[in-house]
């Protein structure tokens, strides 16, 4: 012990760095991640963040599955917002196989992803301020959440493993009281976030955890991979839905919020901002979107109706032949992405022509974020990890696929 | 196109904190008045004496539709198994003493731990036999051997009071075949 006990010239007693392993499992560390850090005292010198404990094998077990089977995998990537997720995948098969969604089928896709987006970032921020004690603010996020979830529900089948895109389509269509009840979950959600900046906004508590911490610069960030809020909010405007806009969101009025210094309260602010940009967006789709049908003509990739498959023999063997041999994508590779809650969540896909991928890599968002955290962490407080850990949002089950 | 986030709280007023507290109380205080008097506005519900009722598509666990005859709809044409990603659907299939049927299963068991409640199968199948619409959650059970469920429970079990899919009159399958 003595000799961990060095005196340093103006009489104050220093140690030795001391090593500390935080997590895998530990409350601040969500979906399974370990730090190990050297700290002086309180301050982190360094850190080596370990990932992989959520690892399941994603990209292999895509081998051998069809291509349609691939979509309950999706759900399980980033399962905040799965839906963002579905329509990736979705619209990465469908741009290999050279095939676009139909209008309307883009303007719910549209939808269910914005509505995805809106259950990510309040859970990310409600979450945060729940570890920094403020919980209030966390039960208003999951009450907003739970409503946008029933929400969902309605429209998919489940709460949270949804497999509502289908390529070339989806599974079914929009409830025909959806708009109505999106009205009165649309009035909840945005009351509650009123509520929830009302607490967090200007309170000092939450202020002093989040300013000026884990700050990155916008060079730094875009040099390590960083996309979706986490970059904007070091004042880069980059975002896939602007710079290359994909489905409708080029007809879509929104704006792009960003940050100034990258700290913990620009993600915080970039986040809750972004949330009613998303509102802004599905009010637009409300109004934009025609009839029509909701999946694209083509035997070759949506299953025939079940009047047919129930009364005519061409539906049945088309049914038949559809699910046994999969959806049969031509070769060649693709590389689509799209935003998801976190960033950019691309899919770099390659078919030999047969019934299954034979390649399905994911551009996970969290992944490149997770470079970041250890120079973002480095220099502040080892209390400051759990705020800027928060506030990256790293998802396990998208980072470790 | 980008719009600057705008970032408050260094005035002499936040810095105080005083102000901060007492917007935060207002702001709980109504909603603990608004949970203890409103009855329409509480968030929490006497969880299992009160329910939130599910969606018309929630998928719950599966189950087996009847005939008119009350045999299996199944023609055991191994569609929901193939197409089911997480490989839980086991058929054993056998032949029918009626000629106009050929078909049907021996065996139908699902194994409720592996299924993953994609609605696949209800998606893949050719005459309407299995629908996940019996509100069923995935049931706690003691041991495996309980999650493994069999033809005979399956069929035993009885939908929601809605048809699942309204764009299709039935299948002919649905028709008793004497």
């Amino acid at each position: 012990m003595s000799e961990l006990l060095i005196e340093t010239e103006d009489g104050d007693l220093d140690s030795a760095p001391m090593n500390l392993q935080m997590g895998p499992s530990h409350p601040a560390m969500h979906g399974t991640i370990k730090m190990r850090l050297k700290l002086d005292g309180e301050i982190v010198q360094r850190s080596d963040i370990e990932v992989g404990y959520l690892h399941r094998g994603f990209e292999k077990s895509c081998e051998s599955v069809t291509w349609t089977q691939v979509l309950p995998y999706t759900d399980r990537l980033n399962y905040v917002s799965p839906l963002c997720n579905n329509v990736g995948y979705c619209m990465a098969v469908e741009k290999l196989i050279g095939v676009t969604a139909t209008e309307r089928c883009q303007y719910i896709r549209t939808i269910m992803a914005e509505t995805s987006r809106i259950g990510d970032h309040l859970t990310c921020v409600g979450a945060s301020a729940m570890e920094l004690g403020a919980f209030t603010a966390f039960l208003y996020a999951i009450e907003a959440r739970e409503e946008l979830w029933r929400l969902t529900e309605a429209v998919t089948g489940a709460r949270l493993t949804h497999s509502y895109c289908r390529i070339g389509g989806l599974k079914d269509d929009l409830p025909l009281d959806f708009e109505a009840s999106y009205r009165v979950v649309e009035k909840k959600v945005r009351s509650l976030i009123y509520d929830i900046r009302a607490l967090l906004d200007t309170n000092r508590i939450f202020l002093d955890r989040m300013k000026d911490i884990g700050c990155i610069s916008a060079e730094r960030a875009l040099s390590l991979g960083f996309t979706g809020p986490c970059l904007r909010s070091t004042g880069h405007d980059y975002d896939v839905r602007k710079y290359a806009p994909y489905m409708i969101y080029d007809r879509l009025d929104f704006e792009v919020p960003v940050g100034v210094k990258g700290d913990n309260y620009d993600r915080y602010l970039v986040r809750l901002e972004e949330v009613d940009q998303s509102l802004r967006m599905i009010d637009q789709c409300f109004k934009q979107i025609p009839a029509g049908p909701i999946n694209v003509d083509d035997g070759r990739l949506v299953l025939p109706a079940k009047d047919e498959v129930y009364h005519s023999i061409e539906g049945t063997i088309a049914h038949f032949k559809l699910i046994m041999d999969g959806i049969k994508v031509p070769p060649g590779e693709v590389y689509s992405y799209t935003e998801a809650g976190n960033g950019e969540l691309g899919f770099y896909l390659i078919s030999t022509g047969e019934g299954r991928p034979y390649k399905c890599r994911v551009r996970p968002p969290c992944w490149a974020l997770m470079q970041g955290v250890a120079e973002m962490v480095e220099g502040y407080q080892i209390a400051d990890i759990v705020p800027t850990f928060g506030s990256i949002n790293m998802i396990g089950g998208e980072c470790d696929r | 196109m980008a719009k600057v986030v705008e970032r408050v709280g260094d005035s002499f007023a936040d810095r105080i904190y005083v102000p901060a507290i007492l917007a935060g109380l207002k702001i709980t205080t109504r909603h603990f008045f608004r949970n203890l008097f409103g009855q329409k506005e509480t968030v929490t519900i006497a969880y299992p004496e009160v329910k939130i009722p599910y969606s018309p598509r929630w998928r719950g666990q599966h189950r087996l539709l009847k005939r008119d005859d009350g045999e299996p709809r199944c023609v055991a044409c191994f569609m929901c198994s193939t197409a089911c990603p997480a490989d839980c659907i086991h058929i054993v299939a056998g032949e029918h003493d009626d000629q106009g049927r050929e078909k049907f299963p021996v065996r139908f068991e699902i194994d409720e731990l592996r299924c993953i409640y994609c609605g696949m199968c209800e998606e893949a199948c050719p005459c309407d036999a299995i629908r996940m619409d019996t509100g069923l959650h995935a049931a706690p059970v003691y041991n495996r051997e309980a999650a493994w469920v069999r033809k005979d429970q399956l069929l035993a079990r009885n939908g929601r009071d809605y048809a699942v899919r309204a764009d299709a009159e039935g299948p002919p399958c649905a028709v008793s075949s004497k």
